[in-house]
């Protein structure tokens, strides 16, 4: 198995997805600059956090322009496993590979903090170790991770089962009070229709290590793992 | 883009005087030129020579300072920061800086493009920065305490925009912030204090040096264009400030977090090769500073030329384009020969890059535009002979003693003590720190010092940042003495050995005698604390003229250390974690109200003798402490400090958004129930230690002569502290929101 982590200018998670893939998970990880045009040999692409651009005119706005990202359209179009997480999901959406968008957080502040995030869904590559209503303590650190859509949009996401995941409190209710930026429906993550395509805001491979305050996030890893049919080497 | 090359403004006594050099100063160029300057002349001697460039009137105290050691590998005020070995071959570059007066014109900028230059001086060095800290002070933002409500709302407003514009600059270029302090006191108001830090790592063999060494060499710029921003930034710093200057708003620059994550990568990219003889970025004083530093460090000339220089604006004048402190820029003498790998590096990232000049062997800094030759000095003069001021000192009156106060129930008090912004929870500040990016944050905000996994080297840092700038102004020497105490106990909190020290120095005007006086107490303060405990200070920065309409701050000098935890089980942190562990006191409880936070807040008094430290007690106290730790024995250690014991059990019992309880008996004490709950004695750490474990914990704390006794429980839903005999109990939930809500509720406030 090989996996990218794609470097738009301005990426500042690409290391620590890096990190996580190559010496966690012994999974072959290259980093692919964004001013490539291709993409083969792989079975996972990751987008990963930061602030792409400095996220000028919109986060992810820019780099959805990158070279690289035409490459990453017909990967995912073929079928191939795309993660995009945090700025990551930003440029999806702004790509169009995902429904909806990601504006400013409710409060307007920035926030890293560990939340609480509800699984909606399981059959899918991303979560299929999780169960339905299981809960994971996972970090957030954005501004602007306020997910919107208009309401048929939800109401296919919702009806799809391509909500994966929702903020929620320990016990999994989902709440006004357990929302942190001011989501739709406290939407954290979703992924496309063809289920090969997820977006999230919280970082999971920043929940990978107990000694991190959580590894919930390496169910997520480990679903995309089985998914490929790979056993982790380390 | 033409440069405005007109006739020089006639130099008049005006002109030098609003240059801030005095007439001597003015002579002394004239010696040095054998001539007199010219405008732009004038404008570089300017910038170079005034206090936050130069040093001039706190190099003689400066000196004081321990600078060797063991694991020194770049000394103090050789490069553009310190170097220390953490041994396997990795080392750390750290250093903190001020970036006050901007901050205060401009809070949102001036914060930002103060945490962008701490940087750019770390990744200077060949590091990879991986961690911030920050150190912030404003005047009140309580409407409860004594200030005119529209200061209340200017500081709110400074504290905001301080807190986002850190958040700004730090989480676009992915280094985390990760601890820190925040104080609220009147004498910061109109003043307030912005102190960043960043830490690198680095290979030994990659360590970069700021030198115009290869005579021929090419001369590059990088980074951001050169416009009108930050004119004279250096010079602005180093004067009062006026109600006149929000004039100076174009003073302050503005930054672009973006551009320096791309020039960092650039530069580290390009140190990694064999390209570079030598770089330096191009902070206070720009293009003027890094030419004629790195010339005087080489011993040779540099000659640039303006033409080339990348600007942003049409019809600059050189005055303006060599004292421009436009951001994210560097200079980079290159090896001749590998320009292409310079420019081929650049091309990569989309940034701007240029070669602008070349070493030479006649020791001049030569500005040029095209064939003109616009300023001629002589670089080492410029850049190393500043004169040096042996300020008058004269020592202020003693505090005046505790006067007899009016009883406020202990209840009331830990609950108003809690609730105060210096003391409550700093969530609402790190919360919009990324402080998790690069996956090394292994204790979480808010305990006594900050923990890092630096994954590259495979080391566990802790760093802290501490003043209680109460005790410096009741006692400049020994508020310094105990600055270097509690980072050091701090770091022993969190299974630490302490490796160096930065400082940043944060005083009124130097030309006060009482001011320099604080000044100079404070230096040997600290440096008596870094004798101690055997630490160099690697470097730091010194902010002078820290003075409002109102006078002068407090004296501030604060302190940042860095440990290392040898191994990952030693990490420990500040709360109590299981319910039956047994709490644990190190250290005695004297007689010593003074500069309490309890006289500060229930009385609003700064009055008293501070605490006294004693160094050879504090020395057994942290070695028993990290004997206890890699026994096994601590599940927890938590330093006592402001608001006294009552505050830090309090504490002790806040790490999780549940709170844990804790009962609590003093015994006998002989001492008055708020002076044995709130006073602030030195060398003191509340554990919690399982109980299987306690009596060994303590026989081993007898053994090592440090007074040890078991003092309660964890557990339970309140906190119940009992002394002689009489019992207070808080609920523990309600405590916890008071402490934990107070900043938040503040901010909301209208």
């Amino acid at each position: 198995m090989k996996a990218a982590v794609i470097r738009f200018p301005g990426s500042n998670c690409d290391q620590d997805c890096h990190h996580v893939l190559q010496h966690h998970y012994g999974i072959a990880t290259d980093y692919v600059w964004h001013k490539e045009t291709a993409l083969s040999g792989y079975d996972l692409v990751i987008l990963p956090g930061g602030f792409s651009y400095g996220d000028y005119l919109r986060c992810g706005a820019i780099a959805r322009f990158s070279p690289i990202m035409k490459a990453v359209g017909d990967y995912a179009r073929n079928g191939g496993l795309l993660l995009g997480i945090c700025n990551g999901f930003q440029v999806l959406t702004e790509s169009r590979l995902l429904p909806g968008a990601l504006v400013r957080n409710r409060s307007l502040h920035f926030i890293c903090e560990h939340r609480w995030l509800r699984v909606e869904a399981t059959e899918n590559p991303f979560l299929n170790l999780a169960s339905p209503g299981q809960t994971l303590s996972i970090p957030i650190a954005h501004g602007e991770g306020n997910y919107t859509a208009d309401a048929a949009t939800l109401a296919e996401l919702n009806a799809n089962g391509q909500v994966l995941l929702r903020y929620s409190d320990a016990e999994g209710n989902v709440s006004l009070e357990a929302n942190p930026n001011g989501s739709a429906e406290n939407i954290a993550g979703i992924c496309n229709a063809a289920r090969n395509v997820f977006g999230l805001m919280p970082h999971p491979e920043r929940a990978c290590e107990p000694r991190l305050g959580s590894d919930d996030g390496s169910l997520i890893f480990d679903s995309i793992l089985k998914t490929l049919g790979v056993t982790a080497a380390a | 883009m033409n440069i405005y090359l007109a006739p020089d403004p006639e130099i008049t006594p005006e002109v030098i005087d609003r240059h801030g050099i005095t007439p001597e100063e003015y002579e002394r160029i004239r010696k040095i030129l054998g001539r007199d300057p010219n405008f732009t002349e004038l404008g570089i001697f300017s910038v170079m020579w005034s206090e936050h460039c130069s040093y001039k009137n706190s190099k003689p105290e400066l000196r004081k300072f321990p600078t060797t050691g063991p694991g020194v590998l770049v000394k103090a005020g050789e490069e553009n920061a310190g170097v220390i070995d953490i041994g396997d071959g990795w080392a750390v570059a750290f250093k903190m800086e001020s970036h006050n007066h901007p901050s205060a014109i401009e809070p949102f900028q001036g914060a930002a493009t103060g945490v962008g230059g701490i940087i750019r001086d770390i990744f200077t060095m060949g590091a990879r920065p991986v961690f911030n800290l920050n150190s912030l002070r404003f005047g009140p933002i309580s409407s409860k305490e004594a200030d005119a409500p529209a200061n209340v709302r200017h500081n709110r407003r400074l504290f905001g925009g301080v807190v986002s514009g850190i958040a700004h600059y730090g989480n676009c270029i992915g280094i985390p912030t990760i601890g820190g302090e925040v104080y609220f006191d009147e004498s910061y108001e109109g003043n307030p204090l912005v102190n960043v830090f960043c830490l690198g790592v680095l290979r030994h063999e990659q360590i970069a040096r700021g030198a115009a060494s290869g005579i021929g060499n090419p001369v590059f710029y990088v980074g951001a264009e050169t416009g009108r921003d930050g004119l004279a930034g250096a010079a602005f710093a180093s004067r009062e400030l006026t109600e006149e200057s929000k004039q100076d708003r174009p003073a302050v620059q503005v930054g672009d977090p973006f551009k320096e994550k791309l020039l960092l990568e650039a530069c580290l990219e390009l140190l990694a090769t064999d390209a570079v003889a030598g770089i330096q970025d191009m902070g206070a004083a720009g293009l003027t500073c890094s030419t004629c530093e790195t010339a005087s460090r080489g011993g040779t000339g540099v000659e640039i030329d303006l033409e080339k220089v990348p600007r942003r604006e049409d019809g600059m004048t050189p005055y303006e384009i060599m004292l421009s402190e436009s951001q994210e820029r560097m200079l980079i003498i290159v090896h001749k020969g590998k320009e292409e790998v310079v420019r081929e590096i650049f091309r990569k990232w989309d940034l701007p890059h240029a070669e602008v000049g070349v070493v030479n062997d006649d020791g001049m800094m030569r500005v040029k535009v095209g064939g003109t030759v616009v300023a001629e000095i002589p670089a080492r003069e410029l850049a190393d002979e500043a004169p040096i001021y042996h300020r008058e000192a004269t020592p202020r009156p003693a505090p005046e003693p505790i006067p007899c106060l009016p009883a406020v129930p202990v209840s009331e008090a830990l609950e108003a003590l809690l609730a105060h912004p210096s003391i409550a929870s700093k969530a609402w500040v790190y919360r919009q720190y990324d402080h998790m990016v690069r996956i090394g944050s292994t204790v979480r905000s808010g305990s006594d010092a900050a923990v890092f996994l630096v994954r590259e080297a495979d080391k566990i840092l802790a760093a802290t940042s501490d003043c209680n700038a109460i005790y410096c102004a009741l006692d400049p020497r020994e508020g310094a003495r105990v600055a270097i105490a509690e980072a050091a106990r701090n770091l022993a909190c969190s299974g630490a050995v302490p490796l160096a020290v930065t400082d940043n120095l944060n005083f009124g005007n130097p030309h006060k005698p009482d001011n320099f006086w604080q000044l100079r107490e404070s230096v040997e303060g600290l440096a008596e604390g870094c004798r101690a405990f055997e630490v160099p200070v690697t470097g730091g920065n010194v902010s002078l003229y820290n003075e409002s309409p109102e006078g002068a701050v407090d004296p501030t000098p604060t302190v940042g250390m860095v440990g290392l935890i040898e191994d990952e089980a030693h990490v420990t942190g500040s709360f109590f974690r299981e319910a039956g562990d047994v709490i644990v006191l190190l250290g005695e409880t004297g007689d010593e109200m003074g500069g309490s936070h309890y006289l500060k807040v229930l009385h609003g008094r700064k009055a008293g003798t501070p605490p006294r430290v004693d160094f050879a007690k504090e020395r057994r106290l942290h070695d028993t402490l990290r004997a206890l730790i890699r026994a096994g024995f601590v599940r927890s250690a938590h330093d006592c400090s402001e608001g006294g014991l009552a505050v830090a059990l309090a504490e002790s019992c806040f790490g999780r958004a549940q709170p844990i309880g804790a009962v609590v008996d003093f015994g006998a004490s002989g001492l008055a129930r708020e002076v044995l709950f709130f006073n602030e004695s030195q060398g003191r750490v509340i554990l919690s230690v399982p109980a299987s474990r306690a009596e060994a914990a303590l026989a081993l704390a007898g053994e090592q002569g440090v007074p040890a006794r078991g003092i309660g429980v964890v557990g339970g839903d309140t906190l119940s502290l009992t002394a002689d005999g009489e019992t207070t109990r808080w609920e523990i939930g309600g405590l916890h929101r008071r402490w934990a809500d107070a900043i938040a509720a503040c901010m909301s406030a209208p």
